[in-house]
């Protein structure tokens, strides 16, 4: 099968991998961002590890989504957006003049609230990437798309009814098949927001569970307004209120024995 | 694909049965060492029983992260009850530990000559032990209810030994340090049956969802 392509930013400065070193992939460095003279993120820091899951939580208009949509530049799409700080992934600054957005959104993808599959069979909502970055063949194409569609665990729903409408699947299935997209064309990020939020609770459960198993390959954020999931899926969790980020660390402490009061109030459900 | 919350929970339960296997190893080998005299036997339930907490807090500590990701019914009942049936597999191992103390001392002291019911006292209680964990293991409501009653023998022998302690006491005066030893060693069987009956009564929860605690009483 043929290798997709995925153009690198920058020759990483040191040749030590992140996994093997602990040290951050994704290093959030005094990030402010305004929307005209409103300052919707405040000073943010974050260092998130590889191949781990972290939590985005935090009462709406917190700025955990505005945050998330800075990880793979998504913000450049709103007019009036300033952004200031720095934000690196895999040692190399995201936001430098001579970065390729769309390069950079092929290393971070992402999984929308609501699944928006493509108005194509299902065989294609796959392809498309698989064919934009070059692959062509038709043995290549079906290994690889029968690959992502067992990763995001939809094979064997799907397998006899590739050539069908993707917009025929369940909500659920719908949305496992947006990350098998998004997995196609090898991410090393995927940045989920509020992934199972319009799904049942046995969707949900799938949604997770894929999570968990896609945590092997890709370093994962997440926006969630569900405490229960970020408890069951993440490995750390960033509590963020009004633009401000509160409090970071392993989800189990946050869950169990936060360190600030607003934390605890919020994930005791006082307020949010 | 691997359902990682049902997995965690199979962990939880796991570590629940390997820490009941080694109270349920302390009380037999408790029982042992007092009957026969073994004081090394004794010295190393007593060096056990730090393994016997050590999976109490691991059990909590699980059992907590667990709540955090929101189990509902039998999962809930689940991991409720393995904290409640840890913590009885705990004191079941600190009653074992006293019995314990009470063999190592009486094995360097000359025998009491009394027929005890005792040997018949501790076959029950540790029936008790090691049924309420079968009908743990194999969620079997009706086989932890039948346990149930039969607790009230082994309160009975243990009113009945010590009547006969204390009589031979007033007799052998002698003897009161080693009688004190043996009511002591009677009062550990009971309870560990009292705790076996709480097991049970987890158990029933566990099955039926049933809260039949106190039920007797009210």
């Amino acid at each position: 099968m043929a290798e997709i392509s995925i153009p690198k930013l920058a020759p990483p400065t040191t040749s030590v991998s992140a996994a093997q070193t602990n040290t951050p992939f994704i290093e959030i460095e005094d990030v402010s961002l305004f929307y005209g003279a409103s300052k919707a993120l405040k000073n943010i820091s974050l260092k998130l590890e590889e191949k781990v899951v972290t939590a985005f939580i935090g009462p709406s208009g917190c700025g955990k989504s505005t945050l998330l949509r800075c990880l793979n530049r998504m913000n450049d799409l709103i007019d009036n957006v300033r952004i200031d700080g720095a934000i690196k992934i895999g040692g190399h600054d995201i936001y430098a003049s001579d970065v390729d957005v769309i390069e950079l959104r092929k290393r971070v993808g992402m999984v929308f609230q609501k699944s928006n599959p493509f108005p194509k069979t299902i065989y294609e909502n796959v392809a498309y990437g698989l064919r934009l970055h070059g692959m062509k063949a038709k043995s290549d194409l079906d290994a690889r798309i029968e690959e992502c569609l067992r990763a995001s665990a939809l094979w064997d729903e799907v397998k006899d009814r590739l050539n069908s409408s993707a917009l025929g699947l369940s909500g659920g299935q719908q949305q496992r098949l947006c990350i098998a997209r998004a997995i196609a064309i090898k991410p090393e990020v995927i940045l989920m927001d509020e992934p199972a939020s319009a799904l049942d609770p046995i969707a949900t459960a799938r949604i997770e569970d894929l999570i968990l198993e896609l945590k092997k390959e890709f370093t994962i954020v997440i926006v969630t307004h569900n405490m229960q999931q970020a408890a069951r899926i993440s490995d750390q969790t960033a509590f963020f209120y009004i633009g401000e980020l509160v409090e970071f660390g392993a989800t189990a402490k946050i869950f169990t024995n936060p360190a600030q009061k607003r934390t605890e109030d919020y994930v005791s459900g006082r307020f949010g | 694909m691997e359902n990682h919350f049902e997995a965690g929970i199979e962990e939880l339960r796991q570590k629940l049965l390997v820490m009941a296997s080694h109270a349920e190893k302390s009380v037999n080998e408790s029982v042992q060492a007092l009957m026969q005299r073994d004081h090394d036997l004794a010295l190393r339930v007593k060096a056990d029983d730090d393994t016997i907490d050590k999976f109490e807090v691991e059990i909590d500590e699980m059992a907590i992260l667990l709540l955090t990701k929101a189990p509902l019914a039998t999962n809930l009942r689940l991991v409720t009850v393995a904290m409640k049936i840890s913590q009885n597999l705990e004191r079941i191992g600190d009653e074992a530990t006293k019995i314990a103390k009470r063999a190592r001392d009486l094995s360097q002291e000359p025998p009491v000559k009394i027929n005890l019911g005792l040997p018949h006292m501790a076959d029950l209680a540790l029936a008790m032990v090691k049924d309420a964990l079968d009908s743990f293991v194999h969620r079997n409501a009706a086989a932890a209810r039948a346990l149930i009653p039969r607790d009230k023998e082994v309160d009975a022998l243990n009113r009945q030994i010590h009547q006969q302690l204390a009589q031979h006491m007033m007799d052998n005066p002698d003897t009161i340090g080693r009688c004190l030893h043996w009511i002591v060693a009677a009062k550990s069987l009971e309870r560990i049956a009292d705790h076996a009956k709480n097991i049970a009564e987890e158990v029933v929860y566990l099955c039926d969802a049933q809260d039949i605690r106190h039920a007797l009483k009210n």
